[in-house]
């Protein structure tokens, strides 16, 4: 019997592991029945030290393989903002061409998350056979991108002062026949996730993040621009070949008129940012100036100009997520960096989390917590183990295999016996 | 709103500020093909007027985009910068503003800004946990990314015997650093 005037609000923790959420994070829901009244955002569970392995362990070239592995997902963005940090710092200007294959490649990574996310969102509302159209769709980036790359996942084209490798005159009709393949079937993707009777029912008023919220909480990328924040790094303060380029921040009004910060407004933005990808890479492929890709070939001779600089930089890059800023300074004399810090775009969209999830009911957490798109990985860095005070222990290497070499030998014990 | 050019904003600091702006630095550089202007902005201010450098800010532009605070140790003293940036929205007129701070290291401690910038409770939760400045005012003083076990007192960005040498894990058949 339920005692009116009397409400008992529970603690729900969902994570760090649950099966609602594709990355480690915990969230502790306050809730009053179904509906969600309190959300606490706890970080933290897969923190790596890259930032404190730049300034102590590697050096500034090293560091580059290691910002593109701060995420998976955003191996471009992270290594783009970084090398811009550090030739700002340093005062070198890499070559008109390789500004325009940074674009080009960046702009092949907004593609493939996007995708990727869409078919996240449509998995995260039980419906499959969407998951696995979008993602089948998804193939033909990543096989563009092995094709000028090399690799599907950690790409490897930046360096200090350039790019690694050319986009020659000889793949651009390779290039172009997969963006022609999105082209054709961009109608039918986005009949798929905007026409749809169930996408619709379940993202439509969900999740809503109000403007002035946004702003507020310093909220980036398509999370933002679905809330009706004009704000893109591409257009607003332009880096690499976009600075010739003329781009608009997508908001869902460009398409629907109105806006309203759901989940149904950043499936929008999302969708549509594709399609300007899409033109951004044909228009890159067009203008291309002819030249090197390298300021200076010789990385021994790029090193040491590292290793004598005296200054700071500030790199920013528009993620598929969002902002991602790299600031770095450097000492002379000093073989690392001095200062380095990251920041992902889900660092500040995760304070969006309680605003948006407050009011939610407890089924929508996994498609709401989605529609910002977190990437965990790229927000957690620097883990130190302790294991003289760690009581809730964390085990190295050698321990998990001494564990393991004893549980074999007990067993065989056992069954010896 | 009126957008300045980086020399307005600059005297406008020094306008708002008075005897507390130590120095500032614009920073200019042409991109790509059509050479369009890459502009940032530095602006150094004491400690004691630095709520009232945010506040400034604020006027420049309502609601200041706060990408993160970036800290430095600089041996006798901790140099924050507050990277901000305003005018987004417009092509080509945004910039990124710097806003740098020196703290000595017998007295690390700021006040917070979370009144006017709410989001920065992550970044300054941040500084405070891994560099060890004191966020006076703070509304959530927990840990961000660093486990509750880990010891007190230990600041990972922290290049002096503040920082993490001790935890390092050595690797078997290595020495020690």
């Amino acid at each position: 019997m339920k005692d009116e005037g009397m409400t008992t609000t529970y603690t729900i923790p969902v994570g760090p592991i649950h099966p609602a959420l594709k990355e480690p994070i915990r969230l502790d829901l306050k809730v009053d029945g179904e509906e969600i009244v309190d959300v606490d955002v706890i970080v933290g569970q897969v923190h790596r030290g890259i930032e404190w392995l730049g300034m102590n362990r590697n050096n500034p070239i090293q560091n580059i393989y290691l910002a593109e592995r701060v995420c998976g997902i955003c191996n471009i963005c992270h290594p783009f903002a970084y090398i811009m940090a550090v030739e700002q710092a340093a005062g070198i200007t890499p070559p008109e061409r390789a500004e325009y294959i940074r674009v080009i490649i960046a702009e092949m990574e907004r593609i493939h998350s996007h995708l990727l996310w869409a078919g996240i969102a449509a998995h995260e509302i039980g419906f499959d056979s969407v998951f696995y159209l979008v993602w089948r769709v998804r193939e033909e980036i990543m096989d563009l991108i092995e094709y000028v790359t090399g690799n599907r996942v950690t790409k490897a084209m930046f360096q200090i002062g350039g790019v690694r490798r050319d986009i020659t005159e000889e793949q651009f009709p390779r290039i172009r026949k997969t963006l022609a393949y999105y082209k054709s079937i961009f109608n039918q993707l986005k009949t798929v996730f905007l026409d749809d009777r169930t996408i619709r029912m379940r993202t439509k008023n969900v999740g809503i993040l109000k403007v002035e919220d946004a702003l507020k909480l310093l909220t980036v990328g398509p999370t933002a621009r679905a809330s009706g924040v004009n704000k893109d790094i591409r257009q607003d303060q332009p880096y690499a070949a976009y600075a010739d380029l003329d781009i608009k921040a997508i908001t869902p009004d460009m398409l629907t008129g109105t806006v309203v910060g759901d989940v149904y407004d950043r499936i929008i933005v999302r969708l549509l940012e594709v399609k300007q990808s899409i033109e951004i890479i044909e228009c890159c492929l067009e203008e291309m100036p002819p030249g090197a890709i390298l300021a200076e070939p010789k990385m021994a001779k790029v090193l040491n100009t590292l290793k004598t600089a005296e200054g700071e930089g500030v790199g920013r890059a528009e993620a598929p997520r969002g902002e991602v800023i790299h600031y770095v300074r450097l000492e002379a004399g000093r073989e690392t960096l001095a200062t380095w810090k990251i920041r992902a775009p889900t660092y500040v969209n995760l304070m969006a989390v309680p605003t948006i999830l407050k009011g939610a009911q407890l089924a929508d957490v996994p498609i709401v917590f989605a529609s910002i798109d977190p990437c965990m990985s790229c927000t957690n860095r620097a883990v130190v183990v302790n294991r003289k005070t760690s009581k809730r222990a964390s085990f190295t290497n050698e321990e998990l295999h001494h564990l393991c070499v004893e549980k074999t030998r007990r067993l065989s014990n056992e069954l010896a016996r | 709103m009126e957008i300045l050019s980086p020399e307005e904003i600059v005297e406008s600091f020094k306008a708002a500020l008075g005897s507390s702006f130590i120095d500032s630095k614009i920073y200019q550089r042409e991109v790509a093909v059509k050479k369009n202007l890459f502009q940032a902005i530095w602006i150094y201010v004491k400690r004691e007027a630095f709520r009232q450098a945010v506040e400034h800010t604020c006027k420049l532009q309502e609601y200041p985009h706060l990408s993160i605070i970036s800290s430095s140790d600089l041996g006798d003293s901790v140099g924050l910068i507050y990277h901000f940036t305003i005018y987004y929205g417009h092509h080509l007129k945004e910039l990124s503003l710097g806003l740098c701070i020196n703290l000595p290291k017998e007295d690390l401690k700021i006040p917070t800004i979370t009144d006017m910038v709410p989001g920065a409770l992550f970044t300054e939760r941040e500084t405070q946990e891994m560099m060890g400045v004191e966020i006076v005012g703070i509304p959530d003083n927990r840990r961000l990314f660093l486990p509750g076990d880990f010891p007190q007192g230990v600041y990972p960005w922290r290049k002096d015997e503040k920082g993490p040498h001790d935890l390092l894990r050595v690797l078997p058949g290595r020495e020690k650093k």
